[in-house]
């Protein structure tokens, strides 16, 4: 064991990590921000951005970085994100992955099927909030919106915020505290093979094939 | 419009109870459009009581002026041409503005503590040093009247003069009508006072005379009485059954506080699976920082 857990995988590259740690920071600031204006005991986070004024001139504006950021996270992973039999199989065994009963799971390759999973809601969530969002931004685009748009447009921005942040809420925490070796996948780009073996065991093949 | 209170009815997003020891009489102002001659006196007494000016603007070929109501024309007169029966040429002229809703959807709509308030006395007004420029309100609105400063990105609208009716005082448009087709008192002396009206109408070929005072937002504290009260839309598009948008009620309603607890569910839910279940380690201890 000592052996595999000194052997060290590439997972991400530093400019994967930029990009979806720059996603990571304007997502909380955009959540926070947003959730202050979704329900009023949440409004004490307004704060945050300098007050109630200032969170609605800025959030908007955050958004849009966070969308740039986020199409290029798009493109990086859009391929490892397709959707296989396996991936069907992992979600039906989901009580499995719960109890963290990885020896009957089939072997996994880059991301698991809840990933994959989280990176499709990603994939709809974030433009369905940019468009929807423009349309609610004011003063530059909202008084050109007819009001029945409006109505449309704030519920699903609610609707799609909520989704997307408790997708999120599971990826943190499966990201930091759940599955032990997985943090430094983001913050150093390498994995323990012993990790990879553990959690993504196809793909930790797949690398050590192409890496002999 | 700020004003010290001690009779709040509701706050926009507070949920706790305001200020509301002083119990006042409900109140309404009740405008008989037969009576109207679109003279836009209250037009004038709005922006000189209220001390705010709009844009000199252009004629549109209607007697519309200004076009719409905004930030600074709180109130506007609309003038619909309509031939209810057949070669009978009626001139309906409305003075639009705030009605003052029982159910504000702008209230409902909006997220900042306290911009928008609603007094027992039904008036709901904006506290604009509260707004934060979101234009909840607009899309909260049934009818179509907040509007959003170009100046200063605060909403505003009109306050059925709440610094005038807090002392005692009738609205300004009220004072200043020439032909008394605003009247102002408790709501339910409006209500029968439009009754006469109605009456009176009725005897004098208005079959379907009545009073406006929409359910569907549970009652105005702006109230007409219509020559033609079975067809309110012949009146530059007034609502025929206005109420809260049910898109505005899934928002503001069930949606916030359940998706609010969903979140704290799934947060809690994550703690839980780690002091229950606990996390997967692989085996190297040393690796696993």
């Amino acid at each position: 064991m000592a052996k595999s857990s000194s052997v060290l995988i590439k997972r991400y590259t530093a400019s994967d990590r930029f990009n979806h740690w720059f996603v990571a920071i304007t997502f909380i600031l955009l959540a926070l921000s947003g959730l202050a204006l979704f329900h009023p005991a949440f409004f004490f986070l307004t704060h945050l951005l300098g007050g109630g004024t200032w969170t609605r001139i800025l959030h908007p504006f955050i958004g849009v970085v966070m969308f740039a950021g986020f199409a290029g996270m798009m493109l990086r992973f859009w391929k490892l994100n397709y959707i296989t039999d396996n991936d069907r199989k992992w979600m039906k065994q989901i009580v499995d992955v719960l109890a963290n009963r990885h020896e009957k799971l089939l072997p996994v390759g880059h991301y698991n099927a809840g990933q994959k999973y989280l990176f499709w809601t990603m994939v709809v969530c974030i433009p369905l909030l940019l468009i929807t969002g423009v349309l609610m931004w004011q003063p530059y685009f909202a008084p050109l919106v007819p009001i029945v748009v409006a109505r449309l447009a704030v519920l699903l921005h609610a609707v799609a915020a909520f989704v997307i942040i408790a997708g999120i809420i599971v990826h943190i925490y499966a990201g930091t505290m759940w599955v032990k070796g997985s943090m430094r996948a983001m913050t150093r780009g390498t994995v323990t093979h012993a990790w990879a073996k553990h959690h993504h065991a196809a793909w930790c093949d797949e690398v050590s094939k192409r890496d002999k | 419009m700020a004003l010290q209170t001690l009779d709040i009815q509701r706050r926009s997003a507070t949920t706790t109870p305001s200020p509301s020891v002083r119990q006042t009489t409900e109140v309404a102002k009740l405008i008989d459009i037969s009576k109207c001659i679109g003279c836009k006196a209250c037009q004038t007494a709005c922006m000189e009581w209220n001390d705010i000016r709009d844009e000199v603007g252009s004629n549109a070929g209607t007697y519309d002026n200004p076009r719409d109501l905004t930030e600074n024309s709180w109130t506007v007169m609309r003038y619909s041409e309509v031939e209810v029966e057949q070669g009978k040429l009626e001139w309906l002229i409305r003075k639009d503005g705030c009605m003052h809703c029982a159910d504000p959807g702008c209230l409902k709509a909006c997220p900042s503590p306290g911009a928008i308030i609603q007094h027992s006395n039904g008036i709901v007004d904006f506290q604009q040093e509260h707004c934060i420029g979101c234009g909840y309100c607009i899309a909260g609105c049934p009818f179509n009247v907040p509007r959003i400063s170009k100046k200063d990105n605060k909403a505003y609208k009109c306050t059925l003069c709440s610094d005038r009716v807090g002392v005692g005082m009738e609205p300004a448009c009220v004072k200043t009508c020439p032909t008394g087709a605003i009247v102002f008192g408790s709501k339910e002396d409006m209500i029968q006072h439009a009754e006469e009206r109605v009456v009176d109408l009725k005897e004098r070929g208005y079959g379907k005379a009545g009073l406006y005072d929409p359910q569907g937002v549970g009652g105005t504290h702006v109230m007409y009485v219509l020559q033609h009260a079975d067809q309110p839309e012949l009146y530059h598009g007034l609502p025929k059954d206005p109420a809260i948008s049910p898109m505005v009620s899934l928002w503001k309603g069930v949606t916030k506080p359940l998706m609010s607890l969903a979140l704290g569910v799934v947060a809690l839910a994550g703690f839980f699976h780690f002091v229950t279940v606990g996390p997967t380690e692989t085996h190297d201890e040393e690796e696993e920082v």
